[in-house]
């Protein structure tokens, strides 16, 4: 899909690039006018985590009372709210946020490495292990990116729930995975796997075809390969996909929503927030703190991570 | 010392350091699982060596994918046909149910509106800005904090833009930005936005748009930035001038991108249910097809039902993915 493999050849439109010569088009907007627009937009885009920021920060009684707005008059700005929120059971909960910031972490890590290893595995498999029918595979999971994640939540909850049988015969056995990561982690596993094996394959088929033979004249096998040559020439594509996927399933509300339930052991910020704006919609010093709590860490990554995120993002949607 | 063991005495920590300690030993469990195994198959030699090769490598993600898309899937479709615990056949019954059931066809009606608004509105936009970044001095600040809300949750973006839009009785003073703002530009009475309908769908698709414009603009900079210099310099050359630049040159040069753009942002759009759910619970007339497939299929239980609606908002995707290859496999053959 893309000439130089996946995105890290690809040209990064991130930020810390020089800025490309100014083609004719844009030449053609004056630069006051394009200005204006883009300063608008962003001061639009930028506003509402802004308001969100602020709120968290302000006291109980200022926040009920006046605008965020405000605040440049009488600024009154603490971190009382977050320990109300995180430790207190501020929202009528024993324990407050904590457990459901921990559970978001506990589900995405794991979440993340395991789709990483394994799509890293396949795409290996599929551009270089040579055998039948390897193409009509590629094009199979390649095609698989169609499947909406609603149509395989009821019949995997029934799975994990009640196990797999053909008749009266068990095929898998119902597993006793409530009140655990595992099913969260293992369909966030599965769900990712076409995505992943189609953009690392992108990459993992470009690697050099002489490196290859080479290595395959020395003697080594393929799990010598894959280990010493592919993952460390592959480790930016690996990278940015590892970020995107992080983002992914840390913002997901849909499969931990079905996989994980409502309870402080396993359900992630995602899900307790959802629950917590239909029920706390008034109290908005709770509610906006809690908020910024689970965007911070993603906030965090993207920032520190942009150049890669957006390689990642590239890969997948620009040709040429 | 004595610190650690205040705060792990506290539960919370404990707690924590209990189910980070799981998680890094689940990951630790699995490399090592994996270590072993290619330490034990690379041992292999002669003829087994290939399909041992092939099955440890490729037999997990296969596994996975049939488990957990393939047979679902089957599985759905076959789920739609029956009642809710699987045992009566009702043959097109749920089909039925969700084309003439009005509150069903008023969700549709919904669904179509986003797909036609909210993608077109985000590209747009995308685009536009993807033009003019450029000249902006300091692009690269405006660039991320545009991009920004790609990072944040829609659950967490839909909070935020409750706060914009909060509403209260105009003898109040105003806590929500947007009614602030109304009312600040000489409007006496702004409405409560989430309750007025049709004018809620619309406000909740601008939390879809303002998430995924920055992904547009990211994407349509570089494919701008793509096009060859000569191209462009030849177009000028015959006296194509700025706007007859645009249309004529830059994009139908980036239209495959911009295909791909939208259609993305389309798919999000038809699967994204945690906007709706999280600012109206798909009250006050904005249910949409995601979010009323959740609700009959794990709030009140109608299985059928919501498999049904799931096969639907699998057959509207598909078009536009089998349109989206199509197009790939067309930029593949030119090369």
């Amino acid at each position: 899909m893309n000439e130089n493999g996946a995105a890290p050849a690809a040209e990064p439109a991130g930020a810390k690039l020089p800025a490309p010569v100014a083609g004719p088009v844009r030449k053609a907007f004056s630069s006051p006018l394009a200005s204006g627009f883009v300063i608008a937009v962003t001061v639009l885009w930028t506003l509402p985590t802004l308001g969100l920021l602020v709120t968290s920060l302000r006291p109980k009684q200022d926040v009920a009372e006046n605008g965020w707005w405000t605040v440049f008059a009488h600024p009154d700005l603490g971190l009382s709210n977050y320990h109300t929120v995180l430790f207190e059971g501020g929202f009528g909960v024993s324990g407050g946020l904590m457990p459901y910031l921990v559970n978001s972490l506990a589900i995405s890590i794991p979440a993340t490495v395991f789709s990483l290893v394994l799509a890293a595995m396949a795409a290996y498999a599929l551009s270089w292990v040579r055998f039948r029918g390897s193409d009509v595979i590629f094009f199979v999971i390649f095609a698989l990116q169609v499947v909406p994640l609603q149509m395989a939540l009821i019949p995997l909850l029934q799975l994990f729930s009640g196990g797999a049988h053909l008749g009266s015969v068990t095929i898998i056995p119902a597993f006793d995975l409530s009140g655990t990561y595992a099913p969260v982690w293992l369909a966030h596993t599965m769900f990712a796997m076409p995505l992943a094996i189609f953009l690392l394959h992108n990459f993992v088929s470009q690697l050099p075809r002489d490196l290859m033979e080479a290595a395959i004249v020395d003697g080594a096998s393929h799990f010598k390969i894959f280990r010493s040559i592919v993952l460390p020439l592959c480790t930016p594509a690996l990278a940015s996909f590892a970020i995107f996927e992080f983002l992914w399933v840390w913002n997901d509300l849909l499969v931990a929503l079905t996989f994980a339930g409502g309870t402080p052991e396993v359900a992630p910020m995602t899900v307790r927030l959802a629950q917590l704006s239909g029920s706390f919609g008034g109290r908005w010093e709770l509610l906006t703190a809690g908020a910024f709590l689970s965007i911070i860490i993603p906030l965090i990554v993207f920032f520190s991570l942009q150049r890669y995120f957006v390689r990642g993002l590239l890969a997948g949607s620009v040709k040429g | 010392m004595s610190v650690t063991r205040a705060l792990l005495a506290d539960g919370a920590w404990t707690d924590a350091s209990v189910k980070l300690g799981n998680m890094v030993g689940a990951v630790a469990g699995f490399l090592g699982i994996l270590l072993v195994i290619f330490f034990v198959a690379g041992r292999a030699s002669g003829r087994i060596a290939r399909p041992l090769a092939v099955v440890v490598f490729l037999g997990p993600a296969v596994l996975l994918l049939i488990v957990g898309l393939v047979a679902p899937l089957v599985r759905t479709v076959y789920l739609s046909f029956y009642n809710d615990d699987g045992t009566k056949f009702l043959g097109g019954r749920n089909y039925g149910w969700a084309f003439t059931s009005d509150s069903v066809q008023h969700v549709l009606l919904n669904t179509l509106l986003w797909l036609a608004v909210a993608p077109l509105a985000a590209t747009g936009l995308g685009l536009m800005l993807a033009l003019l970044v450029d000249r902006v001095r300091g692009q690269a600040v405006y660039k991320s904090l545009i991009f920004m809300p790609m990072a944040i949750s829609l659950v967490g973006a839909s909070i935020i833009f409750k706060f914009v839009y909060d509403a209260r009785d105009v003898s109040q003073s105003q806590i929500g930005l947007l009614s602030q703002l109304a009312i600040s530009l000489g409007w006496h009475h702004p409405p409560n936005w989430m309750l007025s309908q049709p004018l809620n769908t619309f406000l909740l698709m601008v939390v879809m748009v303002w998430v995924q414009t920055g992904f547009a603009m990211v994407v349509l900079s570089a494919a701008i930035k793509a096009i060859p210099d000569e191209v462009t310099e030849a177009a000028r050359l015959d006296g194509a001038g700025g706007v007859k630049l645009f249309w004529f040159v830059t994009v139908p040069m980036i239209r495959t991108t911009l295909v791909v753009v939208l259609t993305t942002v389309m798919i999000t759009t038809l699967k994204a249910f945690d906007i709706v759910r999280t600012m109206t619970g798909g009250n006050f007339g904005t249910q949409v097809l995601a979010n009323e497939m959740y609700s009959q299929s794990f709030v009140q239980f109608n299985t059928g039902r919501g498999s049904a609606l799931a096969v639907i908002l699998f057959l509207g995707v598909l078009p536009l993915v089998a349109y989206n290859i199509v197009q790939l496999r067309k930029e593949r053959a030119v090369r």
